[in-house]
């Protein structure tokens, strides 16, 4: 009996160590990926930087890489990110955390139900569907309201892409301000104070970092979006002089151009520098928003 | 001398959707005296006090009928201004819940949202609350450093304190030392006491011994109901009905 005893043990320790081989070989999956990724931007960048200094490929005011010789400066493609994401914010902050705000605190158990699915499924939405929805109602519109020359510009995109980075600058802002534990909120009604007094003097300081952090991950979303900006910002690798200029963002830069370039080119090697920025700029905007949300636990008392 | 009546409920039912809660309670709470409320769990203790300042309004769904009279004032009639009753009837918590701010802003929270401004007036109001609840001494060279960084039993006479600047006069404790050590809980008993002089107090308690400490009227609750209510003394020495009896014996609870 014993000898059948230790055998089945043993077998259940076999089992239970090829599953957790298994799934930590899942997990680490994505370490591989991420490692994989940045090894190929940098071996595929680099290259660039030995015929183009650093500061003039970041800061060099024109990009005409097909030209004879090139000219690539990625200036105008970094202001046209910076315009477009800055302008989405604009539009999706208020809304985003409006609507947060609303769902939280005022609305119904009725309008609750109808709100929160449908911001849900406005952040379902694939972008090439709001990018078309930018280019043939959004930009005619704009266009003849505001006479300007083409409606594929700057400030359609910001338009665009904010109301896409709306959803998700919602439905974060209100998981921060569903965290602010309920007796805040009872200690302050007890002593006297109407909602608001509560909603913005205790409840909107203790989530204001999580509300940070939820625009910053918005913007996130905003800066590294493609298939939007491609469709309404218009195209021109300018530097924007108005909002209303056709920009080229540098998302869409390397969507418009890698099916163009000479694989092994200059062009194609900076294409991937420009890849290379867009992972740092997305990466620091993480760090910043795990670093924010970080120090808001930590003064909620919920540990780390 | 007769205590003089403070509140007075008047048949109070109450229910959460279809559930009854509290079943046709009816009770004298004195002023200057501290009334203890015991009963096992889901007894209704806590949403009997909860009624007097209303905090069960925040929970959807539910209905009081009956009245609660708190000096003349008809605490339940539609037109009562909550945000006034709460500041004459100040409540502390189960668990303390100081706001993240520092302890000079959670003392100062409840004047500033009064309208006050004047700075000579509210840290004089601080100052004399954080005294009232023995802290002062605890925290008078930090008073800008954050509300969190307190003990439990701190946070907790912070609480009290909190509810004092804004001169109460009624406290409603709900199971103040649910989540205190012994010591902590000795402190905030003493200040029980310290304060039935100026206050009127209403505690939940889990805790008979504690009940019999601090307070000079006890009701026993049970399954909604109000089972005994007397004197202190004579409920834990002379309980008329068997129920409150077998609980305070511990048959069971």
């Amino acid at each position: 009996m014993s000898a059948m005893k230790i055998q089945r043990k043993a077998l259940v320790t076999l089992k239970e160590g090829a599953y957790k081989w298994l799934f930590a070989t899942l997990a680490f999956a994505s370490l591989v990926f991420l490692v994989g990724i940045v090894f190929t931007l940098l071996t595929e960048s680099l290259p660039v930087f030995s015929k183009i200094r650093p500061t003039s490929f970041l800061f060099g005011p024109f990009w005409y890489p097909t030209a004879d010789p090139p000219e690539m400066g990625i200036w105008p493609l970094i202001t046209a990110s910076f315009a477009v994401t800055a302008g989405a914010m604009v539009v999706c902050v208020p809304i985003g955390v409006g609507t947060a705000l609303f769902i939280h605190e005022l609305a119904g158990r009725r309008q609750r139900a109808f709100l929160k699915p449908v911001i849900e499924i406005l952040a379902g939405i694939p972008s090439i569907v709001y990018g078309f929805f930018g280019m043939v109602v959004v930009a005619p519109i704009l266009q003849d309201l505001l006479g300007i020359p083409t409606g594929l510009c700057a400030f359609t995109a910001s338009l665009v892409l904010g109301i896409m980075a709306t959803p998700t600058v919602a439905s974060l802002a209100e998981d921060a301000l569903s965290f602010v534990p309920r007796s805040f909120r009872e200690a302050s009604l007890a002593l006297g104070a109407n909602r608001w007094q509560t909603l913005t003097r205790v409840v909107m300081p203790a989530a204001g970092s999580g509300i940070s952090t939820a625009v910053i991950l918005g913007m996130g979303r905003a800066v590294g979006e493609t298939m939007t900006v491609l469709m309404v910002a218009g195209g021109a690798a300018m530097v924007p002089k108005s909002l209303f200029d056709p920009v080229r963002p540098m998302t869409s830069t390397i969507a418009a151009e890698m099916g163009e370039a000479v694989m092994g080119s200059l062009h194609y090697n900076a294409l991937f520098a420009i890849g290379l920025m867009l992972f740092l700029i997305t990466l620091g905007v993480n760090i910043i928003a795990e670093i924010i949300s970080r120090r808001f636990r930590l003064k909620l008392g919920l540990g780390r | 001398m007769a205590p003089e009546t403070k509140i007075c409920a008047q048949h109070i039912d109450f229910f959460y959707g279809r559930t009854r809660a509290l079943k046709d309670i009816s009770l004298d709470i004195y002023a200057n005296r501290v009334t203890a409320l015991i009963g096992p769990s889901g007894c209704g203790k806590s949403t009997f006090i909860r009624l007097i300042n209303r905090m069960n309004d925040l929970i959807p769904g539910t209905r009081v009928e009956g009245k609660i009279i708190m000096d003349g004032l008809d605490i339940n009639h539609p037109r009562t201004d909550v945000v006034d009753l709460r500041r004459r009837v100040g409540m502390v918590f189960q668990k303390p819940n100081p706001f993240p701010k520092s302890i000079y802003e959670n003392m100062s929270y409840g004047l500033r949202i009064n309208g006050m401004k004047d700075r000579n007036f509210i840290e004089q109001r601080v100052v004399s609350a954080l005294k009232k609840a023995a802290l002062y001494d605890d925290v008078k060279d930090r008073l800008h450093e954050s509300a969190l960084m307190l003990s439990g039993g701190q946070q907790q006479r912070l609480c009290i304190a909190r509810c004092l600047v804004v001169e109460p006069e009624v406290i409603l404790f709900d199971e103040p030392c649910a989540s205190l050590d012994p010591i902590s809980t000795r402190k905030i008993e003493e200040l029980i006491l310290e304060l039935k002089k100026d206050y009127t107090i209403v505690i939940v308690t889990h805790n008979m011994q504690q009940a019999a400490r601090v307070s000079d009227y006890t009701a026993f609750m049970y399954m909604g109901e109000l089972v005994e209510y007397d004197l202190t003394e004579k409920i834990f020495t002379v309980p008329k009905e068997r129920m409150t009896e077998e609980y305070l014996s511990g048959k069971f609870g």
